[in-house]
């Protein structure tokens, strides 16, 4: 028990830190390659969203503005990309990529037009920061295994919006006609769904998920400006959906894992006398091992939709 | 009610390819001054500091002519791989280990004359970089292991093994910072120019010329470069036609890392004077788009490449009147959303029509 109290429960909160930002761009990738669009500019869309969100509740001291500045901003990216990749036929790994380095330099761009070091104010942290503690006292869960509900707000949300993703994706006609799409286009096409509707609600949505990804980095996680503060969590969050199989509990669990493998990396640091950039390398080596491993026993049921990558064009079939 | 169809182009022009892309572009320049309109600055006056200004002080041509040849010739790497649809997006780790390789061998063999050393330093980076192509291609070959994401993994474990050696075995022992001691005259790409500033320029450039004719005579009258556009254009065509696509995919791969990993030894021997962690510096990604505007065209590659190498080395200028210079990578990226759109216009045209009661077999798009 002491254990659990001292050890695994600190360790667990701080790996929930570190797989959330993975957990919100997880998700939004698998709503968007459920429609049949595999984008590639996850990372762009949650720098736009940090950023947005990181910029509008400095100057609004508002934290419900700052996050939804983050959310449409990602929404943004994920329209620029709907825009070219549904109506305009472009190649979605291609546009992905230019998403990404859009968002990267509009970022820096955007964050470097004032020099001022800046961090967000309290009036706007205190809203995100775990709230549990204060409710029950002053450290009134210290010592108490509840101390594991302590979490962010923005933590909750995101393990909501997993659990309504599966929901919606199993148990809803509108999940069944977007799986419809994304496996077939000309069945779902025929069968009366409008196709490009569907590709354009869900990569969108996709896209504000992964901006409020980036304003819990931004607002809250590393409330300090900083250029990168996405650093690959959105390419991990791309590869994360293959290994999740496209599946939005599955992505819950796989954030954890993948938190607390980038933690583990960290805290051997300190106890081990070997370069620190050897176990950096842990999570990429872990993501490709994810990615030999799923493709070897790749199954049916949790293979990638099979309309990724193809564009709709009812004239081709 | 008059509706709009999209009817498929059949062929089209050079012309026509060239205005859109002019298009497109000019399209481009006018969302980025929207951008500008943040800052208190006049586009106008904005992308002469980015397009024009690079070309006035003295060693502004040499440095875009660098940067066209490290482009150009990862683009070349690129291309190879794109054409047979293999997305390779790890560029940037095949230059990384590209640059160990030529590294290690004039660490290795540091007395040898130049003339010997050069050439087996130019074949270590390849030899590198080609390896760490080949982990991604044979997983993709056999068990089609998503290749994307595999190839962009490998980009961040090379960093962290080039910061490695920069932090430990190879350490300048008289640098105090995590530095790489510079390479000796003797492991350097001269300069074919004598006088200044000219002869500041190494020779690297020449290695991309041939890369370029290289590349353009495999990819379009080899088999092996027929082989790989099949391959790129249906991989079971390939298999009916009997060929051997794992094969294909491993001797391709090897030619596209590892001429990004001649990129690698071009930066460490004669753009940079020793291998460092920001030896490729986001380049293996400019690179992607270079390869994919030139179209897979080798001879548009150098163009391309010359046209980004400008705005690359004007972005600096552009601080001077008080716009960050990420804006470059903005526009470069408003650029590409420009084309990519743009190109829309040459695979369809746009019909409008009347009430299409007589023509409803032709496709028509509601959105």
């Amino acid at each position: 028990m002491k254990f659990l109290i001292n050890d695994f429960i600190p360790y667990f909160l701080l790996a929930v830190g570190y797989g959330i930002p993975i957990l919100y761009g997880t998700l939004g990738g698998i709503l968007a390659e459920k429609a049949g669009n595999i984008n590639l500019g996850i990372e762009g869309m949650m720098l736009m969203g940090a950023a947005a969100g990181f910029l509008v509740s400095l100057s609004t001291e508002n934290v419900i503005y700052g996050l939804l500045a983050a959310i449409v901003a990602g929404g943004f990216g994920a329209l620029i990309y709907a825009f070219l990749t549904v109506s305009l036929k472009a190649n979605q790994i291609v546009t992905g990529l230019s998403l990404t380095i859009f968002g990267a330099g509009i970022t820096r761009f955007l964050l470097n037009l004032n020099k001022e070091v800046v961090r967000i104010p309290n009036s706007v942290q205190k809203y995100l920061k775990p709230v549990l503690s204060d409710v029950m006292g002053i450290g009134g869960l210290d010592d108490s295994i509840f101390k594991i509900f302590d979490l962010s707000l923005l933590v909750y949300l995101a393990f909501l919006i997993a659990i309504v993703l599966h929901f919606y994706l199993n148990h809803t006609r509108y999940g069944l006609n977007l799986r419809a799409v994304g496996e077939n286009l000309a069945a779902a096409d025929a069968a009366g769904i409008n196709v490009n509707l569907y590709k354009y609600v869900h990569v969108v949505l996709g896209g504000a998920l992964c901006g409020l990804g980036g304003a819990y980095l931004s607002m809250y996680y590393i409330p300090i400006k900083t250029e990168d503060v996405v650093h690959g969590n959105g390419w991990i969050a791309v590869a994360l959906v293959i290994f999740v199989s496209w599946k939005p509990l599955r992505a819950i669990v796989g954030s954890l894992l993948f938190g607390s493998l980038a933690l583990l990396g960290k805290s051997l640091q300190t106890g081990v006398s070997m370069s620190p950039y050897l176990l950096d390398m842990l999570p990429f080596i872990v993501t490709i091992l994810v990615l030999i491993i799923t493709s070897v026993k790749m199954s049916k049921e949790n293979a990638q939709p099979k309309s990724c990558g193809v564009n709709f064009d009812r004239e081709e079939r | 009610m008059s509706q709009f169809r999209l009817v498929k182009r059949d062929n089209t022009t050079t012309m026509q390819h060239m205005m859109v892309r002019v298009i497109a572009i000019l399209i481009a320049f006018g969302i980025s001054s929207l951008l500008l309109v943040f800052t208190k600055s006049s586009p106008l006056q904005a992308f002469y500091n980015l397009l024009v200004e690079p070309f006035q002080y003295r060693s502004g041509p040499i440095e875009i002519v660098k940067l066209t040849t490290s482009l150009s010739v990862i683009s070349l790497g690129i291309a190879f791989a794109f054409k047979m649809k293999f997305w390779n997006i790890g560029a940037e780790g095949q230059i990384l280990l590209g640059a160990i390789g030529a590294m290690f061998v004039a660490r290795s063999f540091p007395t040898l004359s130049s003339s010997i050393l050069l050439p087996f330093m130019l074949l270590g980076s390849f030899v590198f970089g080609a390896l760490w192509g080949l982990l991604p291609a044979f997983f993709k070959a056999k068990f089609g292991t998503n290749e994307t994401l595999f190839t962009l993994m490998m980009n961040y474990i090379a960093l962290n093994i080039v910061k490695t050696l920069e932090s430990g075995p190879w350490k300048d022992p008289k640098s105090f910072q995590n530095t790489i001691a510079a390479l000796p005259d003797n492991a350097r790409i001269p300069s074919i120019f004598t006088e200044i500033p000219w002869s500041l320029l190494n020779a690297g450039f020449i290695i991309a010329i041939i890369l370029t004719i290289f590349s353009y005579y495999y990819i379009n009258h080899t088999k092996s470069g027929y082989e790989l556009s099949v391959v790129g254009e249906s991989e079971s065509t390939a298999r009916y036609a009997g060929m051997n696509v794992f094969a294909i995919v491993i001797r391709t791969m090897i030619i596209s890392a590892g001429v990004c990993g001649i990129a690698g030894f071009i930066q460490v021997a004669g753009n940079n004077s020793t291998l460092s962690s920001g030896v490729a510096g986001g380049l293996g990604f400019t690179a992607i788009i270079t390869t994919w505007l030139s179209k897979l065209n080798m001879f548009m590659i150098p163009v391309v490449s010359f046209f980004f190498a400008i705005i690359a080395i004007g972005k600096d200028g552009l601080v001077t009147i008080g716009v960050p210079s990420a804006a470059a990578e903005a526009i470069q990226g408003i650029i590409l959303f420009c084309i990519l759109g743009c190109e829309f216009f040459l695979r369809y045209k746009i019909g409008f029509e009347k009430n299409s009661d007589e023509k409803v077999s032709k496709v028509r798009s509601a959105s």
